[in-house]
């Protein structure tokens, strides 16, 4: 294990997040609050040891699959740690427990909140807040690539570690080329979007703070009553959005390039719209009697719709109350998740496609056993490599539910809730049922759940193993008896 | 620049990586994913899987953006095919690695006929530099510039030599020698040295020189330097029988030992002036009885890496023959290194060496052409010519009042004909072709060598 490389990307992350950090401090000196004084601290803080850590550029840079997994892995919980501090300092939120199950929803982008009373935070603390989604969405090992001039060919284990989906590619030949083509696709559509808020009547405040939660496909709500008292029109324009930061932004990059055919023939996209049609279409039906009218309903449909399969999480209304049959959908929803390439969690939509065709490709080796296929996939052959990950990591993350399931069981609640809280803070959704719903919060939960929670969710934000391997002895013990040998090839 | 490599064999892996380090941006395309897989992960370049011929292929790796398209996959006709698929669907230069004698006899009709920037022939090309290095005998590499009218030659400075413990300033007093050295190679280091630099027995010294003053200098330091006259060559392959023949054309007297029947009698047909022997090379018995231990070079060119390396070490023991030994693998230079055979050539590393060349000059920049680069070390020290088209900060003023780069350094400037080893007080001027080594890779502005 190369610790001298895993230590300057370190160094980094915590250098681009105090960077980060300016923006609440400008916030607060905005809205004259003295709570920015906390920010400003942390600022500090971050940037003096970011600095130390980058100081000495390491000698020897090979860097492997490894490297990539554990640095991805220690620097999102570096990250929520310090992104934790300034609302322990500020006092929005005195339980360090708390604040750091906040940053950490905030970060890998589930939403899931401990508050109560969410509008009684200052401001700052609500832009930083919203702006751990923006920042976590995208995923700040992909702008530290934009940024550095990494040279180099092994770096992309570390955008893989970071990337949601089965394989990751790149867009054009160079990796930092690729991360900016993706930031700048990510920025333009969120300023679109706050544009278009505004447009509705939105104060700019909440404009950017729910175009950063849509963007990330994050989900905190600024308003203790998340989306119901906004016009139709702010909610519709929110929906759209979801749903649009929950497609492949590879489909972006081909819209670029004038390649709309090709764009639109993406299979995973056309899965992705289907599945969304139909929901809403079902769910439509459903509340019709407790809505009113179709026009009505289908709105709350779609945004409910968009807002969980994106694992955005935000609520336009307490669908706690809603028909067991929504209810249903809504918790089937928040497994598949959004597409692979997306801001969105869960196990992604191309994932599932995969092993449905796998399941068919079984089925159909039964009946003819001498037969021959292979799974294809945007008309393309899968590799053998990738259906193996994507199958050990369907069975890993079933493994990972039932334990977290079992281990927040001690806290007494109902299965609903428990089984809900794990899917929404592993598919990084946010709100579940019953105690966890919409309405809800994560606050009553103990300390301990909190924990299990916590790494739930930076483990479905991180796609399971890079949380894995970084909590397994065998990832470190290997590491001493790698830097006792010495690679002598490797030298240069 | 945007190119596309087709085809990820050893020669397309180590292309693909000496571009990336270069910093190009290249895409790969491969017909076998896990190879794509190995090279996209192993270096900052995309990977597309499918068959490099097809318009669909190229056109998902770009073809139409592309600056460059270097075809590299197993087969001729389907290098060709790619470039001519590419020149109709992104008209970029193209450049493809066809290897088959047959084709190499009408390789000009071929590349004016399919418009190809570049062909090249792996085998080929490395029998021209077997045969260049068979030019001199104590040479381990000769590398021609301005035109052959100077030289660069590298030699191993043997135990017990005049030069053991010489200064490189003491060179030209003692022995009134025009030579400039360059590098100096000590064990696993690189130097690009100073006057007061001391030589060691066992150092590998490039310097350059004109073949004249090169030869009166290998006389004065006692080591024999003529063309050699005699060759044995092991093995009958593709690159035995271009060295053989280009051998022969010079008059130099070639006996080839291959094993296979076949073979040997194909190859008595194509080269008559030749001695054919069929037999087992590895036999010593057979070796020695067709008068190893009398010839002036003996090279190993057989398929096998171990095999050529083997009796290159015999022949090193049993004679004082020059050896060359073909090696194929590429990963392996530090420990063939150690091992002091006379020369190792590299086939592959040949084809990426002038594919690389052909880029470098292909981004052709402000002020001076590259016309030539040899690396000296792999990734470690380079000799380039350039040509200067145009005045800039580096005919402005005489060397000694320019500041050049660290591990920069002037080896010649060729003006008219004429070459002159630069002084401090000698300026470049337009027009001029100068030798630059550089212990920096990647230079491909002459303007580069300048400190900023």
């Amino acid at each position: 294990m190369n610790l001298s490389m895993i230590r300057y990307i370190a160094g980094w992350i915590l250098s681009f997040e105090a960077a980060f950090l300016s923006l609440p401090c400008l916030i607060a000196l905005l809205y004259r609050e003295k709570e920015g004084i906390a920010f400003v601290a942390v600022l500090l803080v971050c940037l003096a040891i970011g600095l130390l850590l980058v100081w000495k550029k390491p000698k020897n840079t090979v860097f492997f699959a490894k490297e990539g997994f554990v640095s991805a892995a220690l620097c999102w919980i570096i990250m929520s740690i310090f992104g934790a501090l300034p609302f322990v300092l500020c006092g929005d939120i005195p339980s360090f427990t708390d604040a750091l199950f906040e940053t950490i929803s905030g970060f890998t982008t589930t939403g899931a909140s401990v508050l109560k009373d969410v509008e009684s935070l200052s401001r700052c603390s609500m832009f930083w807040r919203c702006f751990t989604h923006w920042i976590g969405g995208m995923g700040v090992i992909v702008f530290l690539m934009t940024v550095l001039p990494l040279t180099g060919g092994s770096w992309i284990h570390l955008l893989r570690a970071e990337s949601p989906g089965p394989s990751v590619g790149k867009l054009v030949p160079r990796m930092r080329h690729t991360a900016g083509i993706l930031y700048l696709i990510y920025l333009c559509m969120t300023i679109i979007e706050i544009v278009l808020l505004l447009f509705g009547g939105v104060n700019w405040f909440d404009a950017v703070t729910i175009s950063f939660g849509t963007a990330g496909t994050g989900g905190f709500s600024i308003l203790n009553s998340g989306f119901v008292t906004y016009s139709s029109y702010v909610k519709i324009v929110v929906a759209v959005f979801m749903m649009l930061f929950g497609v492949n932004f590879n489909v972006y990059f081909l819209m670029l390039n004038r390649k709309f055919v090709q764009a639109l023939r993406c299979e995973e996209l056309r899965y992705y719209l289907m599945i969304i049609g139909i929901s809403t279409l079902i769910i439509t039906l459903n509340i019709l009697s407790i809505c009113g009218s179709f026009g009505k309903a289908l709105e709350e449909a779609f945004f409910q719709v968009s807002s969980i399969i994106t694992t955005t999480g935000f609520a336009s209304a307490d669908f706690n109350l809603w028909p067991q049959t929504s209810k249903t959908i809504l918790v089937l929803l928040m497994f598949i998740g959004a597409c692979a390439g997306s801001t969105g969690g869960g196990i992604k939509v191309s994932r599932l496609v995969i092993l449905i065709k796998t399941i068919r490709k079984e089925l159909a080796s039964i009946i003819h056993p001498r037969s021959v296929k292979k799974i294809k996939m945007e008309g393309k052959p899968v590799e053998h490599e990738v259906l193996r990950s994507t199958n050990v990591f369907m069975i890993t993350y079933v493994i990972l539910f039932a334990f977290s399931v079992l281990l927040i069981s001690f806290n007494g609640f109902d299965l609903t809730t428990n089984f809900t809280a794990v899917a929404a803070t592993l598919n990084n959704i946010g709100p579940g049922l019953e105690l966890v719903g919409p309405t809800g919060n994560f606050g009553f939960f103990s300390s301990f759940s909190k924990y299990v929670l916590m790494f739930d969710m930076l483990a479905g934000r991180l796609e399971l193993f890079p949380m894995l391997l970084f909590f397994s002895p065998s990832t470190w013990m290997q590491s001493g008896f790698v830097r006792k040998k010495r690679f002598p090839l490797c030298k240069r | 620049m945007n190119i596309i490599v087709i085809g990820c064999g050893k020669v397309g892996a180590a292309l693909t990586q000496q571009l990336a380090n270069e910093n190009h941006d290249v895409t790969v395309i491969d017909v076998d994913g896990e190879t794509i897989e190995d090279v996209s992960s192993e270096n900052d370049v995309r990977g597309v899987v499918g068959n490099g011929a097809s318009y669909l292929v190229q056109q998902e790796a770009g073809i139409q953006e592309a600056d460059l398209m270097i075809a590299v996959t197993h087969s001729d006709e389907l290098n060709l095919l790619c470039c001519l698929i590419a020149k109709k669907a992104g008209n970029c230069p193209t450049i493809a690695r066809v290897r088959s004698p047959i084709y190499n006899s009408e390789i000009d009709f071929i590349k004016e006929g399919l418009g190809l920037a570049m062909v090249i022939n792996p085998e080929y090309a490395a029998a021209v530099e077997m045969s260049r290095i068979l030019r001199r005998r104590s040479a381990i590499e000769i590398s021609p510039f301005a035109k052959g009218k100077v030289e660069m030659q590298k030699f191993r400075i043997l135990e017990g030599s005049l030069l053991c413990g010489m200064a490189l300033s003491d060179i030209s007093a003692k022995l009134h020698c025009d030579v400039l050295v360059c590098t100096v190679e000590r064990g696993d280091e690189v130097v690009i040295p100073d006057g007061s630099f001391v030589l060691q027995a066992h150092d590998r010294v490039s310097f350059v020189a004109s073949p004249h003053n090169a030869a009166a200098f290998f006389r004065k330091i006692g080591i024999e330097n003529a063309a050699v006259k005699s060759c044995m060559i092991i093995g009958g392959g593709t690159v035995a029988y271009y060295l053989a023949s280009l051998l022969l054309a010079a008059g130099v007297k070639v006996k080839i030992i291959d094993q296979s029947k076949e073979r040997c009698e194909e190859l008595s047909v194509l080269l008559p002036k030749a001695v054919v022997v069929c037999g087992d090379a590895t036999d010593q018995r057979l070796l020695i009885e067709e008068g190893m231990a009398y010839m002036d070079a003996f090279v190993a060119a057989t398929g096998l890496d171990e095999e050529n390396i083997l009796l290159s070490l015999l022949a090193q023991t049993k004679s004082n023959a020059k050896t060359i030994t073909k090696v194929t693998r590429i990963n392996y230079d530090h420990v063939i290194e150690s091992l002091e055979l006379d020369s190792t050539i590299n086939p592959k590393e040949i084809t990426a060496q002038s594919i690389i060349r052909y880029v470098r000059a292909m981004q052709n920049s402000v002020g001076g052409n590259m016309e030539s680069l040899y690396r000296i070390i792999e990734g470690r020290a380079e000799a380039m010519e350039f040509h200067i088209t145009e005045p800039s900060e580096l005919t402005s003023a005489p060397l000694c009042k320019l500041s050049l780069r660290k591990n920069i350094l002037i080896g010649c400037i060729s003006r008219g004909g004429k070459v002159v080893f630069p002084r401090g007080q000698d300026q470049i001027r337009v027009g001029d072709t100068i030798v630059v080594v550089s212990g920096i890779i990647g230079l491909n502005d002459v303007r580069e060598i300048l400190r900023r």
